[in-house]
């Protein structure tokens, strides 16, 4: 018997294990409880001092303690405890033996302030330059600073305990990094190199400087109260993203390998497609064309037309240039249907998960799938008349839904999409 | 059922301490000439940017001035690869171009992080102190400079390339990975044509920070990598290095000529905690290569770090017929750059036809008078990841 493949000849990729971590709790069960309650995860920050800040919520995951705190630790921890519930669903491979590469979304690295600070105080005296740091910061003391801030120390912890084959590949697409994790692991059970495969998306960096410098850019809401109500994707009042913290993690794997062991098949990756857009640095082509283009692409990936998506889980990230060029982009491709489609923002009620944006979202798209269910897009007041989608305002619904696309666009001119069905097409 | 298409390297762009070009690499390299400087930031050594005129290849000012130097090296470098495939302004290629970059980041203004931090440890500052020096004395285009994938971008926006962009991030291995993926998405017929590479400004406090704090700097006297037995440690260097990778198919519809065919890569993460684990990871990695001659030479990043470098001469003590070159010793350690740098100076040695001499008192380096027809680069990471790839001559 030939084994089922798309209608290009392509293995079947399915998804058998999720786990998520967002502001609103930890696991799908509750996660799903809350996004469809139509609750916030956002909250005044409390981790740090918030004086002198522009913006003082986030989504912050405070329930997860890491010691010695670092995002770059809470963002490891976050990337643990999603995969470890996805692996228990998938129950693939045995523990610690993970039969198949990880590919891991995750932020940029860098050392950070609190350990900035340890290493100055260690001078010993005021007034010292970089020298004398240098002077004081070897000999094993700090050894620890170096392994936590190499870009690769996430991965490689992951790969340690879960057992992961090869060489583990960490990747930055900006806001669209969870969905490039999905697709590359996508390709590679395509290209048949593996019959599974771990992605996982991270991001544990609100802090003060990562804040300061999206505020610099003007990037994020300064509707500090309520700061439930900041996040306001497609309303006329919105002012910007709601960083936010969070995790998700698939194991995928090509449906026969999954049928063999009998694995729970949650859903399929029918298509995924990227075009880069080479207008500015944080600022979209105005025609749309890259965002339209990959849209475009991830249709001809799935072999699938507009008319069959029956949803579409926005990037939505409420930034007025974001949420205006997704519109552009949805009703160029859309047609007609743009003002009919339900089309929601996860980043409503969890903000922007940044660097786990794609996969955090493209969980909720098949638990969508699954319950058969919208989550809503809250804090729908003031709809923007210059963006006419049906943003499923403010509360769940149920709706047949069979085939889901899911949008990530970030900085960097980084633009992806995926389409999640139920049902191998 | 086809087999795997053949992929063909036909851009190469190289800027580092030794000049930027083939012309010139080739030259510095038959010469043995080593640019290193002690001074600048002694008693730690660094392989500083050879002199290059960025409007070269980044001509507006204003894009330069969005950038710091890994970005603008890296830019330069890929505009070179791009003009070396000839493939720039192309704009039907350009748009599906795939781009995988790999990439630290995280370039810091260190006059403004000194500063805060002085202030902030001479008394008992305000709860919001950090937050309003930060606000007010980060440059707000600072943040572009530091992400990650804004190389990739960079590269996009100043020469078009917008096909795909990926950037991998990872030390060393990244670059290792991001050519595998690349050579992947070729052979399977996943895309036709790659720009992938990466770039290092080695001329930084707060790396030579970050590393001193695991004890790797290189401090006093400049030496090779393989004399570094006893005093462990690399030398930070700057460099971009960025390849056009395509299918053969592809590059004969368009009339390109090849400098080298990219036949294999493969990567691992050993578990270095094992005595050893080093050496039997570049074995088993070389045993999956493909069908070897018995003697081809090898291009290695070996970063004169202990124990891993120990560990790679025992496996290169296995292939004692080899002629081993270490680029460490002539570029210094470039991270992310070392592989490409490698997989760049094979195409270009098989592309003239030579090996270029040993740089090496110690004698590890044999010489080679044939024309070499397949090179294996190998790259060790500093503290993990291991990767190889064979360069072989298209006949």
């Amino acid at each position: 018997m030939a084994a089922p493949r798309d209608k290009f000849g392509r293995p079947i990729v399915v998804v058998t294990g999720m786990g998520v971590m967002t502001s609103l709790g930890a696991g799908k069960t509750d996660n799903w409880a809350k996004l469809t309650a139509g609750q916030s995860g956002i909250r005044t920050v409390t981790r740090f001092p918030i004086d002198g800040l522009k913006s003082t919520m986030a989504g912050t995951i405070d329930f997860v303690k890491v010691e010695p705190f670092s995002s770059t630790g809470l963002t490891e921890r976050l990337a643990d405890l999603a995969a470890e519930e996805a692996l228990e669903q998938s129950a693939i491979g045995s523990k610690g033996d993970f039969p198949g590469p990880l590919f891991l979304a995750v932020a940029p690295v860098e050392t950070e302030w609190p350990q900035r600070v340890e290493v100055g105080r260690a001078v010993g005296k005021q007034d010292f330059d970089y020298n004398e740091i240098l002077r004081i910061c070897g000999g094993g003391r700090f050894a620890q600073l170096h392994h936590r801030f190499m870009f690769g120390s996430v991965a490689s912890y992951l790969a340690e305990k879960f057992g992961t084959k090869g060489s583990p590949i960490s990747l930055s697409t900006a806001c669209a990094s969870g969905a490039t994790a999905i697709q590359l692991g996508v390709e590679a059970i395509r290209r048949g190199e593996a019959d599974a495969a771990l992605c996982v998306a991270t991001d544990g960096s609100v802090n003060p400087e990562a804040m300061v410098r999206f505020s610099l850019l003007s990037a994020l809401s300064t509707q500090n109260d309520p700061p439930q109500a900041a996040s306001k994707p497609f309303s006329k009042n919105r002012d910007g993203f709601v960083m936010a913290e969070g995790a998700g993690a698939l194991v995928l794997e090509s449906y026969d390998a999954a049928i063999a062991r009998g694995a729970p098949i949650l859903g399929v990756v029918a298509g995924c497609g990227e075009l880069t857009d080479s207008f500015h640095r944080t600022r979209s082509s105005p025609d749309g064309k890259p965002i339209i283009g990959c849209v475009l692409k991830t249709l001809d990936d799935a072999g699938m037309v507009p008319e069959d998506i029956d949803h579409i889980n926005a990037h939505g990230t409420a930034t007025p240039e974001n949420d205006k060029m997704e519109y552009l982009a949805i009703s160029t491709v859309f047609g007609d249907r743009a003002r009919t489609i339900p089309v929601s923002s996860n980043k409503s009620m969890v903000g922007h998960t940044i660097s786990a944006a794609g996969a955090v979202e493209a969980i909720f798209s098949l638990l969508t799938l699954e319950h058969q269910r919208i989550p809503p897009t809250i804090n729908y007041e003031i709809p923007d008349p210059a963006i006419p989608f049906d943003v499923v305002p403010n509360k769940a619904r149920d709706a047949r839904v069979t085939a889901v696309m899911s949008n990530s666009f970030g900085f960097g001119g980084q633009n992806a999409s995926l389409i999640l069905t139920r049902e191998p097409a | 059922m086809t087999g795997p298409k053949q992929a063909w390297i036909t851009g190469i762009g190289i800027v580092s301490s030794l000049g930027e070009g083939l012309d010139a690499h080739w030259d510095a390299l038959n010469a043995g000439r080593i640019n290193v400087d002690e001074k600048r930031f002694a008693p730690y050594i660094v392989h500083p940017l050879a002199p290059v005129s960025f409007d070269a290849q980044i001509p507006k000012k204003g894009d330069q001035r969005q950038m710091e130097g890994w970005q603008r090296i890296g830019t330069y470098a890929a505009g070179l690869a791009l003009d070396s495939a000839g493939v720039k302004g192309n704009k039907e290629i350009l748009g599906r171009m795939d781009m995988i970059v790999a990439a630290g980041g995280g370039e810091r203004d260190v006059a403004v992080d000194m500063a805060i931090l002085n202030a902030y440890l001479k008394g008992n500052p305000a709860p919001g102190f950090l937050n309003e020096r930060l606000m007010n004395d980060l440059r707000p285009t600072l943040f572009l400079a530091q992400l990650s994938n804004l190389l990739a971008g960079n590269i996009a926006i100043v020469h078009g390339v917008s096909g795909t962009s990926r950037t991998f991030m990872g030390e060393e291995a990244s670059s290792i990975d991001a050519a595998r993926i690349a050579l992947a998405r070729i052979a399977s017929g996943q895309s036709d044509i790659a720009l992938v590479g990466a770039a290092y400004n080695g001329e930084r406090p707060d790396l030579l920070i970050l590393f001193e704090c695991g004890d790797f700097n290189l401090t006093g006297q400049f030496a090779p990598v393989w004399a570094r037995d006893k005093r462990s440690g690399f030398c930070l260097g700057s460099a971009g290095v960025f390849l056009v990778i395509e299918s053969e198919t592809h590059a004969k519809a368009r009339g390109a000529r090849p400098y080298a065919r990219l036949t294999n890569v493969v990567a691992d993460l050993a578990q270095r905690k094992q005595a050893g684990a080093v050496t039997r990871s570049l074995e088993a990695l070389w045993s999956k290569l493909g069908k070897l001659g018995d003697n081809d030479p090898i291009i290695t990043g070996a970063t004169g770090i202990e124990p891993v470098t120990s560990e790679e001469k025992a496996f290169l003590s296995q292939h004692a017929g080899s002629a081993v070159r270490a680029t460490g010793t002539l570029f210094g350690h470039t991270i992310e750059t070392q592989f490409p740098l490698g997989l760049a100076l094979a195409s270009l040695a098989i592309s003239r036809g030579a090996l270029f001499p040993p740089n090496d008192p110690t004698g590890l380096e044999l010489e080679m008078s044939a024309p070499p027809t397949q090179i294996v680069v190998v790259g060790a990471g500093h503290w993990q990841g291991e990767g190889m790839a064979l360069v072989e001559a298209v006949s």
